[in-house]
């Protein structure tokens, strides 16, 4: 009884001192969940969701906060929002804005007073310009968000939607023009 | 991976041995269509359109204008960057437009093209042969390469003189006379009628590489091209003509690497790095021309054939001549077709066209317009079997089943564990595929997904760090400030603790210390705005901050030609690119009129959109601005009289307490 | 004037999946005449009413999944699963009992999974070994081959005795199982087992009526000829390039080796390795229900191991398991493993380095 009791201690106490070990040993560090739900958002830091940016909004994510307040990310960002965070996936809250295709900005320089009010409006540095210089944006670093256009007192911001190039064509012939030129007929 | 080293390889080679890709398929070739008769000339298209573009990699700049003359052979664009090789005019003519024009693409999207109407006469710019070329620099024969617009003529276009001016040394030069997919017969003519240049610019590039061998593989579906080749190289002892059996996609450049050397191109590899360098040899005709006639690449063998054409063919055709004239040259017959289609390329790789218009590129090799049942359709899809007849038949030795379940469940990572980007999408799956599952397009599709995917990815990344650096330079300014403040209000409590003890000079001496404070402040203020620009993070956007600073200086150029006459800076004039800044206007007179006008129109848009806010605020708490900002679009042009504007402006405040007018009725109707 | 837009390639081969299908069919003819050569009309109401369960079956399922009917049907799957069940069946078995096991397949075991090219078991077997499991007796009732007959059955006896139970002259189905000498139905595998199990030695069993008139010593009257038969087929089906080489002959190496091993550590109780090759169904499953590609593994080297382990469980079940015959256990054993093996057994892509 007592050999019994004794080896069953010895294989508990062996398998604990084992399971501590891999646990210290083969640790996987997470990523912390505001990290990675900060991942999955568009990163346009237009604030249309009511946050400073989208890291504030992934934050308030993981403290409970609604996960469809996305308009830029739409539908693929709240389903992998909810398929990380476990919560179900809710169409997208419709007073936050509502999904539209991919827009950069674009200031109609000729009409452009310099104000510097849209580069202030900029989270990230995408208009380029100085006080009574024109401005212009940088395509490649616009997120799209919005934010430089309301503050421009002569309104020469348009919001441009990014068209489909060779380069970013996916294979979908539904998105191609349809070519209606004649061929010469013969015979 | 024990290489085959290069005794074996040429021992076997002389032999007549080959190694052998495994997979591969067998179609049938249909290549008597169009090998029977002698390449034609077909005459001159009423309109050439020449895409900028027509190769990997980037674009060249434009040299010419729209209404200018150009000769048969001039450059229509400048290499600028080493993977851009330039464009030529393929006949004398006008320039008739420079602008987007639907191109050869799957996509059928547009691209830059220059349109040239011909004026028939075909002269050419005087040009400048090399027929001694043993006696110049390789690295100045390169370059003529390069500016005579050679890009590989067999498939993908990659520039030519990139690989002929390869710094590594070169065991095998392969020449490319595969010709592997059904129906083209473009290399095959070629090899039959002008072999004696093939072998040219196979001694142009053999001068260029120092090649320890130079091999010519031909497929031994092509007795004719195999026996006239032979022929040309009998008194070459340094050419090995190799025959290998038809298995198609043995042109593949890696498969028709390992049929030969039975080496594999490392993934992420080169040819060269196994010692390979491929031309196909068109590439090689297009060398000897460019050196030796010293004429670029302006035309190219097009197989035009199928079934649904009266004269199926080769035709020499000028690159930018529009699909629908070779149509018209070798006869289209619309009654064979039940659904019109045209394939450019072959059946098993090329894609069909959506537009008749699209030009002839340098990779163009074959116009396939089949009659109604002369190619199978693979039209409906059928549940897959698992069979793996794709499995069987893939010559990367891809699971071809496997990355159709993942491509088609969008499980990309997946997919891309099973070496999806390893594909070479030659269709040999889809092909021998019992369910006529179209599985090459399944993983274009997700290809092109990924690659999309990625793209967002890391321009989310970029957004993301440059946000950070904002927010982290915002917050340190207001930290600068704030002790800033903090100072000067030291100061001055300091200067009013002293007052009681104070001389005339500490007064002095406090004032300075205030104004100084202040000063530091401003600078500190004016510094937000000066870094909004400079204090970007260290991304690689140089290029693109450049370009605008260069924008940004044309104008300034441009405008400091109007300020010779007047102290007032006039407001930038419209252009938005440096090249066609437009002619500034004459006199100070005029630049400060339109100044005036463009400053007014500005207040007066200012103010109408302040007013129309106001005038919206009243009767509802939704701001119009999106109204407002789709109306800006329409704003007259600024160049016209400050009168116009301010009509403009009661126009529009008008129109928009129209609008909220409207509005307001329409809310209380709803009440 | 639009142009028609697709996606390359443009040409296909000839061969789609119902043409695959039917050349199987085809292939089973030898067999499937052979069979009945000596086992009666039965072999040929069983596939009758086996396929037009399975196409019923397979037609209401699809209509209810709201999948196209009449194109699903005409790609001849349900029909192939349904025969290939029907000749693995007893010839007198009971309608009802081969409906059942048509409902199986192709209802639970096919389409409850996805339907065709979704399932993870062959339908066949899966459907077989329910049977088997449900109706022992039933399952194991073989007519004796024709050289044995005690009475000869015609078309309108095997029909009312797999209808009814009986034959017009009144017959049983028991009775109708006899064989001349009065006591055996067994087949030749059965016939060994039970031997066994009686202290008799492997050499003794053979000399049995069992084994008399086969083409080899020890191989079951009859049933060795049904053999060679489906094997022609199997050529053929290898000659066209229905299926591929693998799976086939590393499952008969593989029986062969087994087999051997066993014979020569105990030459009393093991059979030799052409005894198992020709009796029962395995030169049948080796070509018709192993190579099924649905289930089976997808690489070369993938194929080569479900080829060679199905044979290994063949001979450890019939020798040290509780049934005769195996072949339906062990390609259900085997099915079970295809993902793993398809995992291990990858390719190495051209340009990489071996794994």
């Amino acid at each position: 009884m007592s050999v019994a009791l004794i080896t069953v201690g010895l294989l508990a106490l062996g398998f604990g001192l084992l399971l501590g070990y891999a646990s210290i040993r083969f640790k996987v560090e997470s990523d912390p969940l505001v990290d990675q739900i900060d991942e999955i958002l568009p990163q346009t830091q237009c604030g249309q969701c009511g946050y400073p940016g989208c890291r504030p909004y992934a934050e308030a994510i993981a403290n409970g906060d609604e996960i469809n307040k996305c308009p830029p990310g739409g539908e693929a960002t709240i389903k992998k929002l909810a398929d990380l965070t476990g919560k179900e996936a809710k169409s997208l809250d419709a007073s936050h804005g509502e999904e539209d295709v991919k827009k950069v900005a674009y200031i109609r320089e000729d009409e452009c007073i310099g104000c510097t009010k849209c580069i202030q409006a900029c989270p990230v540095d995408a208009i380029l310009g100085a006080a009574k210089q024109m401005h212009t944006v940088l395509t490649n670093e616009c997120t799209g968000c919005d934010l430089c256009v309301d503050p421009c007192p002569v309104d020469c911001i348009d919001m441009v939607p990014v068209t489909t190039t060779t380069a970013s064509w996916r294979w979908d012939f539904k998105q191609t023009p349809k070519g209606d030129i004649p061929v010469k007929m013969v015979s | 991976m024990q290489l085959p080293q290069f005794e074996d390889i040429i021992s076997r080679l002389d032999k007549g041995q080959t190694w052998s890709f495994s997979g591969g398929v067998h179609p049938a070739g249909n290549k008597h269509l169009s090998n029977q008769t002698c390449t034609v000339h077909p005459s001159l298209p009423e309109q050439l359109i020449v895409p900028v573009r027509q190769h990997i990699g980037t674009d060249g700049q434009i040299l010419v204008k729209e209404g200018e003359q150009v000769k048969k052979g001039q450059p229509l664009t400048q290499s600028s960057q080493a993977f851009s090789v330039p464009i030529h005019a393929p006949t004398s003519g006008t320039i008739k437009a420079i602008g987007d024009h639907v191109t050869a693409h799957p996509s059928g999207l547009s691209e830059t093209c220059i349109q040239i109407t011909p004026d028939g006469h075909d002269t050419w710019v005087s040009l400048t042969p090399t027929p001694h070329y043993l006696e110049i620099e390789k690295s100045e024969l390169v370059s003529q390469i390069c500016n005579a617009g050679v890009a590989g003529m067999g498939g993908a276009g990659f520039p030519s003189h990139i690989k002929a001016s390869g710094s590594k040394s070169v065991e095998f030069l392969i020449i490319n006379g595969i010709e592997c997919e059904p129906y083209i017969t473009a290399d095959d003519r070629l090899m039959r009628e002008q072999a004696a240049s093939i072998l040219e610019g196979v001694d142009i590039l053999t001068h260029l590489l120092s090649p320890r061998a130079v091999v010519i593989a031909i497929e031994d579906n092509k007795p004719d091209a195999i026996a006239v080749m032979k022929q040309a190289c009998e008194s070459r002892t340094d050419i090995h003509l190799v025959t290998v059996p038809t298995k198609y996609p043995a042109g593949g450049e890696k498969q028709l690497i390992q049929i030969l050397t039975g080496r594999e191109v490392p993934r992420d590899g080169l040819p060269i790095d196994v010692g390979i360098t491929m031309f196909n040899v068109g590439t090689c005709f297009a060398v000897a021309d460019a050196i030796l006639r010293g004429k670029p690449l302006i035309e190219r063998i097009v197989t035009v054939t199928g079934s649904a054409v009266e004269r199926p063919g080769n035709y020499w055709a000028r690159i930018g001549t529009p699909v629908n004239h070779l149509l018209s040259v070798a006869g289209y017959l619309p009654k064979q077709q039940k659904q019109p289609e045209v394939i450019m390329g072959g059946p098993m790789m090329g894609f069909t066209l959506n537009d008749a218009a699209v030009p002839v590129v340098k990779t163009t090799n074959c116009l396939l317009i089949p009659a109604h049942n002369e190619l199978t359709h693979g039209s409906d899809e059928r549940a897959c079997i698992r069979c793996s007849a794709c499995a069987d038949a893939c010559p990367v030795h891809l699971l071809p089943q496997q990355l159709f379940w993942h491509s088609k469940a969008k499980e990309y990572d997946k997919a891309q564990e099973y070496n999806l980007f390893d594909c070479i999408e030659c269709g040999a799956c889809a092909y021998v595929c019992p369910s006529e599952i179209p599985l090459v397009h399944y993983y274009r599709k997700a290809k092109s997904d990924i690659r999309v995917e990625r793209d967002e990815r890391n321009k989310a990344d970029k957004a993301k760090a440059r946000f950070e650096a904002r927010k982290a330079r915002l917050e340190r300014e207001k930290l600068e400030r704030e002790a800033k403040h903090q100072k000067a209000k030291e100061a001055r409590l300091a200067a009013v603790d002293n007052k009681t003890t104070s001389s005339s000079k500490d007064k002095v001496a406090a004032a300075l210390a205030r104004a100084k404070a202040k000063k530091a402040q401003q600078a500190g203020n004016s510094d937000a705005t000066a870094n909004e620009t400079s204090s970007a993070p260290q991304d690689n956007k140089k290029a693109a901050v450049a370009a605008a600073v260069a924008r940004a200086k044309a104008k300034k150029a441009a405008q400091q030609a109007a300020q010779q006459h007047t102290d007032t800076p006039p407001a930038s004039n419209k252009s938005t690119d440096g090249q066609n800044v437009p002619p500034v206007s004459d006199s100070a007179e005029d630049a400060q009129a339109e100044k005036k006008q463009r400053v007014a129109a500005a207040v007066a848009r200012a103010k109408a959109k302040k007013a129309a806010q106001q005038a919206a605020q009243q009767h509802t708490d939704t701001p119009p601005a999106s109204n407002e900002s789709t109306d800006g679009q329409n704003v007259p042009p600024v160049s016209d009289s400050a009168e116009d504007a301010q009509a403009a402006k009661k126009q529009r405040i008008a129109a928009a307490v129209a609008k909220a007018k409207a509005k307001k009725a329409a809310q209380e109707k709803n009440k | 004037m639009k142009l028609t837009l697709s996606s390359s390639p443009h040409m296909r081969a000839d061969r789609d999946t119902s043409q695959v299908m039917r050349m199987v069919l085809y292939a089973m003819v030898p067999g499937v005449i052979c069979q009945s050569y000596f086992f009666g009309w039965g072999v040929f109401i069983q596939i009758a009413i086996a396929t037009i369960a399975a196409l019923v079956v397979e037609a209401s399922i699809l209509a209810i999944r709201n999948k196209p009917v009449a194109r699903n049907l005409s790609d001849y799957s349900a029909v192939l699963t349904a025969c290939l069940l029907a000749v693995s069946l007893p010839p007198a078995l009971p309608w009802w009992m081969t409906v059942i096991g048509v409902i199986f397949a192709i209802g639970i075991v096919k389409q409850l999974y996805g339907g065709l090219g979704y399932n993870l078991f062959n339908p066949a077997m899966v459907a077989y070994v329910v049977l088997l499991i449900s109706f022992p007796a039933a399952m194991t009732q073989w007519i004796p081959p024709a050289p044995l007959h005690a009475v000869t059955l015609t078309f309108s006896d095997m029909l009312h005795l797999i209808f009814t139970g009986y034959t017009p002259s009144g017959l049983s189905l028991e009775q109708g199982l006899q064989a001349v000498d009065g006591v055996s139905s067994a087949t030749p595998l059965d016939h060994l087992k039970t031997g066994l199990t009686q202290a008799s030695t492997y050499n003794e069993l053979l000399t049995s009526q069992v084994y008399e008139g086969g083409p080899f010593v020890s191989s079951g009257t009859g049933w060795a000829w049904v053999s060679v038969s489906y094997l022609i087929g199997g050529l053929f089906l290898l000659k066209t390039r229905i299926i591929s080489w693998h799976i086939p002959v590393s499952l008969i190496v593989s029986i062969a080796f087994c087999a051997t091993v066993l014979h020569l550590i105990n030459q009393d109780i093991y059979g030799s390795a052409l005894f198992h090759l020709l009796n029962g169904s395995v030169l049948f499953g080796a070509f018709f229900i192993a190579t099924d590609p649905v289930s089976a593994s997808t690489t070369a080297k993938g194929r080569i191991i479900f080829g060679a382990m199905i044979g290994f469980w063949i001979i450890i079940i019939r020798n040290f398991g509780g049934y005769p015959d195996a072949v339906a256990f062990a390609v259900i054993i085997m099915n079970m493993a295809v993902p793993l093996i398809d995992y291990y057994t990858q390719p190495r892509t051209y340009g990489h380095k071996g794994k």
